[in-house]
């Protein structure tokens, strides 16, 4: 791209005795002069803004400073998974925040990697019935904005759910309402803490079963059914050990109060709603993506993988699929930052996330728009960056199993 | 295609270096020079600032703007109103998106003092107070204990809360909702108890129920909430504007001009309704304006208790009494300083 | 073959091989078959369709009810619906139209909006439609059209001018989305450019902008352009606050279209690059002749989704006071004839998008199958 630059202007180099203009059409100078240009104008340009902000906040009699993230926050957070009182430090509010949003964003990938894997296997299955309106729910779900789904969700919950005096109920442990899903909360008594270490155990237990599992295939021939042995170990031996200790987990099961079920483990409206529309929604453009990647490949695979007599679900799981990856995991990864990023519209419903916190009502109750706002933008900025890292070291891992 | 890319970058770079409006004059040269006043209200609160199906705002925070534009450009109806919810009406105002707010806000000193704004004046006295359903058979809120409560956020009454329920050892679930639209509809489907706000909106809040007899706003006031308009700093004279322009509302009332005699008043020789109505010396000049803004703002949407009477007032579903409200010399806090 | 038929054609006995053929048996084709193969082959497959089958007899019945059955098409208010049917009370939504459609916008000027669409979609068609007589002309038309539109809605040199707070409703998604787009393509194209720029401090400037637009929520820019642009313009100036957010989404949308472009631009075979060079074409003549016509074509279907993304996104602004189609719902709910109305407010809108949307991509997915064919 660069050479065309200057053999176009070589040609034209005359018997110009001008020095500034030799520079400029000499080629390395020039891209030091168009460097130095654009570099000069964008701290130019940066300075004017920081100025005219500095001039505004004086003018309105403001200061630029984060001292504010000591005092107490003075409000409520309704979610919180550390401990927050109304005394805590804006700081700890922001963290109460961030948190929230990492939840929901977390648990959002999950049910949207599955949900959409298996919605885009289905749209391509010879079932007639079931591909059509899979197609129909897809077309629906991202042809409508996010905002709405998640609006539509919270209404239906908060709507047509019953009250908690008249939840819906499973074995009278697990509560419906329209407070929310509540499950009863696990007590860990005595010698629980061998359970927890069987667990550990297992799993270094089921990885080094794999790794000789695979030596044995291809040294010995020998096939074991690696699936199943591990999960065998996973929950078998924890299990064990839970039974020989003598069953140390209680339930504490929730029970009506005055207004709300009290005890168990409550997950609010406003959560549900976000996750389960967030992953609907973007479900639906992961399904997509699986469709194009799985087929992207090429038809001999099938054909070949039908004449060494794979079934259909055979071929999937063990040919295509891996192969597709490659394809799906780049546009997968913006899907996940999609999902995060969209994760800011909980402000619609009341989820208490790092926007409607510091960004809300710590903004609102201190007055610090342009503090508040730069934490939020740089917050935001660094779980992208996090989620696009983690994702192209993974792209790597798979590219280096290709042969 | 390439032409069009061309055009379009021009198209780009004009936009981004529109030359923006100048602006450096005080508020009050600003809203003369562009004809219409930029008024802050509510999103939606029945009674106070709402709009009808034509899509006209009415309420009593929507009538003084009325009032303000009224006095200030000769036409009640030059004003450009300008939703806001809770938690962006101040960056409007800071913004100069809007030169007042009339948006139920309460008065405070840190809103004051470091915020940087200017309170007019208190033209609806209020406290906070709690809405529940009369079937959970709660009769004061120290029987609230574990309940959901749904609160507006931004808001002063999302700090009370906070305070009340600390201060008294009671332990519950806020719900934090935008607008007041949003609260009543979780109040309605019963996503929380009770819900909490200015004991105003909540009494305009349940007249729209289909059954406002079976909701009780439970007797403790938890708050002082004085809400009136609010002005940027550092603009004194467009600060005295508004408050005077409130204070005829109430002087006004105080002197019976209505909006229907206030012509005839003004012929009249009685010397304080003169001087308020123009009749006698020219206090409109020393404000910035003419000597008969008072008598306009007034005839524009009425006095004050016109103003509260046809809104929120007894008659109205919403039915408020006057209470703190009336005028001084009826027992209650509006007080209009003498004009002269 | 013929000789046997007519030797023997009625005592049923052939000679070996002189059998007509018979149609295969009724299980190996026809519907039976289709349904037999396609619905009930294997266990899972059986599953599915009785899962999905039964699904449907639970949907679709509920909703043709509400929707239109039982729903109410005329009232004056939500008890008026209650009063004559139980499910959908669309009356609100009737009532309503003029405020979702202009907003606030006043009712004796709308024909200026009404004629800004009409002109939206005349400006649209020499662009997205290749044969389209007077193409050129039309082009020209496209260009102006920003400004033209402009004029006519806010209005000055000879026109009632109107306020952008009036603006409202359907006509403000409309507006933000194809403002977005149409600014945004000439920035994401100097983006993308910049992005392969050989002078490296460009080529920072350029991967920093943009990532930073695509790591951020949309929903931050707009509290940005709300609470925070203010302060970067010079003391005692002021910018409109739609013009601020324009300016945010346009930024927005420019991150996003300067990777769709830059996909256009890898697309491009290096040959082409090069036979430019070799002809003496200097670097803006190989972009603007050679590369960029290519590219941009390549990336007409992703520059669409990137509208249909945005124009969904559009509904953000609610968040920031900006009453558009769904805020005007939103905002009709306080009426306290209508309220409780949310459920038809929010299917009407996700209706009104989905038709939209689903226009858009299908005629993204008809352009890339056009290209398909052409290259």
């Amino acid at each position: 791209m660069s050479d065309n630059v200057s053999q176009g202007s070589d040609q034209q180099v005359s018997t110009q005795p001008n020095y500034l203009l030799s520079l400029w059409r000499n080629k390395e100078t020039r891209s030091v002069i168009l460097q130095i240009i654009t570099i000069a104008v964008f701290f130019a340009f940066l300075a004017y803004i920081i100025n005219n902000a500095i001039l505004n906040l004086a003018a309105l009699g403001k200061t630029f400073s984060f001292d504010f993230l000591d005092l107490p926050a003075s409000y409520d957070i309704n979610q919180r998974l550390i401990e927050y009182t109304s005394q805590s430090t804006h700081l700890r509010a922001f963290f109460v925040g961030l948190l929230n949003t990492l939840l929901v964003a977390f648990f959002g990938v999950i049910t949207a990697t599955i949900l959409g894997f298996l919605l885009g296997i289905i749209r391509l299955s010879n079932n007639w019935v079931a591909s059509r309106l899979v197609y129909v729910f897809i077309e629906l779900t991202r042809n409508i904005p996010v905002l709405l789904h998640i609006l539509l969700i919270h209404g239906i919950i908060v709507h047509i759910l019953p009250s908690p005096k008249q939840a819906h109920t499973l074995a009278d442990s697990i509560f419906l309402s329209n407070r929310g899903l509540t499950i009863p909360d696990p007590v860990a008594g005595d010698g629980f803490i061998f359970t927890v270490i069987a667990f550990f155990i297992a799993i270094a237990g089921a990885v080094y079963f794999r790794s000789w599992a695979k030596k044995k295939r291809e040294e010995e021939g020998k096939i074991y059914h690696v699936f199943y042995i591990s999960v065998g170990i996973l929950f078998g031996l924890p299990l064990l050990v839970f039974l020989l200790s003598g069953l140390p987990l209680t339930w504490h099961v929730p029970e009506m109060g005055r207004f709300n079920l009290k005890g168990g483990i409550t997950m609010i409206p406003e959560l549900l709603a976000l996750w389960l529309a967030l992953s609907l929604y973007t479900s639906a453009f992961i399904a997509e993506i699986v469709r194009a990647g799985i087929m992207a490949i090429n038809k001999g695979q099938w054909e070949a993988s039908e004449a060494v007599g794979l079934t259909r679900d055979r071929t999937l799981n063990l040919v295509i699929i891996p192969q597709a990856l490659r394809i799906i995991i780049p546009p997968l990864t913006s899907q996940y930052l999609n999902l995060t990023k969209n994760s800011s519209l909980a402000i619609a419903i009341g989820y208490m996330d790092i926007v409607a916190t510091i960004g809300g009502i710590t903004l609102m109750q201190t007055g610090k728009e342009m503090e508040t706002m730069i934490i939020v933008l740089f917050t935001y900025l660094c779980i992208s960056l996090l989620i696009s890292s983690a994702m192209n070291w993974y792209n790597k891992r798979l590219k280096l199993v290709e042969r | 295609m390439k032409k069009l890319s061309i055009a379009l970058a021009a198209c780009a770079v004009t936009a981004l270096t529109l030359t923006p409006q100048a602006a450096k004059a005080g508020t009050l040269e600003d809203v003369k020079a562009r004809g219409v006043l930029n008024c802050i209200v509510n999103t939606g609160l029945p009674g106070f600032s709402y709009t009808d199906a034509s899509g006209r705002w009415k309420g009593f925070d929507a009538d003084m703007c009325r009032s303000v534009a009224a006095a200030v450009l000769g036409d009640g109806e030059k004003v450009k109103y300008i939703p806001a919810t809770g938690k962006t009406r101040f960056t409007l105002l800071n913004s100069k998106e809007g030169d007042v707010i009339f948006r139920n806000t309460t008065w405070t000193f840190v809103r004051d003092v470091s915020v940087k704004l200017n309170f007019i004046h208190t033209t609806y006295y209020d406290g906070q107070g709690f809405m529940i359903r009369k079937s959970k058979g709660v009769k004061s809120t120290k029987e609230l204990d574990g309940a959901t409560v749904c609160i507006q956020t931004g808001t002063t009454t999302e700090l009370n809360l906070a305070d009340y329920f600390r201060a008294n050892k009671i332990s519950y679930k806020p719900v934090p909702i935008e607008s007041n639209e949003e609260a009543r509809k979780n109040y309605i489907a019963d996503r929380c108890d009770t819900y909490t706000t200015d004991a105003s909106g909540l009494a305009a809040t349940r007249a729209s129920f289909t059954k406002p007899e079976d909701h009780l706003i439970l007797p403790e006031i938890i708050s002082k909430e004085p809400l009136g308009p609010v002005v940027r700093h550092g603009d004194d004279q467009w600060a005295d504007i508004i408050r005077w322009t409130v204070f005829a509302l109430i002087a006004a009332e105080e002197h019976g001009v209505t909006a229907a005699n206030a012509d005839a008043m003004a012929a009249k020789k009685a010397p304080a309704t003169a001087r308020l109505l123009g009749g006698e010396g020219d206090l409109g000049k020393m404000l910035g304006l003419d000597k008969d803004w008072a008598k306009r703002a007034i005839k524009a949407q009425g006095n004050y208790a016109e103003i509260f009477e046809r809104n929120v007032g007894t008659k109205t579903n919403i039915g408020l009494a006057r209470g703190l409200n009336a005028h001084y010399t009826n027992g209650g806090l509006q007080y209009s300083p003498p004009f002269r | 073959m013929t000789s046997s038929e007519t030797q023997n054609p009625t005592n049923g006995s052939y000679p070996p091989g002189t059998h007509p053929d018979l149609p295969p048996p009724s299980t190996a084709y026809g519907p039976v078959h289709w349904i037999k193969v396609n619905l009930f082959g294997g266990v899972t497959n059986t599953v599915l369709t009785l899962l999905f089958a039964y699904m449907l007899w639970k949907i679709v019945p509920f909703l043709t009810e509400w929707m239109f059955l039982d729903a109410a098409f005329t009232g004056e208010s939500r008890r008026d619906c209650e009063a004559t049917a139980g499910g959908a009370c669309w009356a609100f939504i009737g009532s309503r139209l003029q405020l979702f459609i202009y907003g606030f916008y006043p009712e004796a000027q709308r024909w200026r909006v009404d004629l800004t669409f009409v002109m939206l979609i005349l400006a649209l068609v020499p662009v997205l439609y290749d044969a389209t007589p007077h193409r050129g002309k039309g082009l020209i038309f496209a260009c102006l059209y920003p400004f033209i539109g402009g004029w006519l809605l806010i209005g000055g040199l000879g026109l009632e001018s109107v306020s952008t707070d009036q603006f409202g409703g359907l006509m403000l998604n409309v507006i933000i989305g194809v403002t977005g787009i149409a600014f945004s393509l000439p920035i994401g194209i100097v983006l993308a450019l910049g992005r392969q720029s050989h002078l490296p401090i460009v080529r920072i400037l350029c991967v920093g902008f943009i990532e930073f637009i695509r790591g951020v929520p949309l929903i931050t820019l707009l509290f940005v352009a709300a609470v925070m642009l203010s302060y970067f313009v010079p003391p005692g100036t002021n910018f409109d606050l739609l013009v601020r957010v324009l300016i945010m989404v346009t930024l927005f949308a420019s991150g996003y279209m300067a990777e769709v472009i830059r996909g256009g631009l890898q697309a491009i075979p290096k040959g082409q690059y090069e036979a430019a060079d070799g002809m003496g074409l200097r670097y803006w003549q190989v972009m603007r002749l050679v590369i960029l016509p290519q590219a941009l074509k390549i990336s007409i279907p992703g520059i669409v989704n990137t509208f249909i993304g945005l124009y969904k996104d559009t509904t953000l602004v609610i968040v920031i006071g900006r009453l558009d189609i769904l805020g005007i719902g939103n905002s009709s709910l306080a009426d306290s004839k209508w309220q409780g109305l949310s459920t038809e407010v929010y299917v009407f809108v996700a209706l009104f998008f989905f038709i939209s949307c689903f226009s858009i991509s299908r005629y993204s997915l008809y352009l890339e199958k056009k290209l398909h064919t052409e290259l």
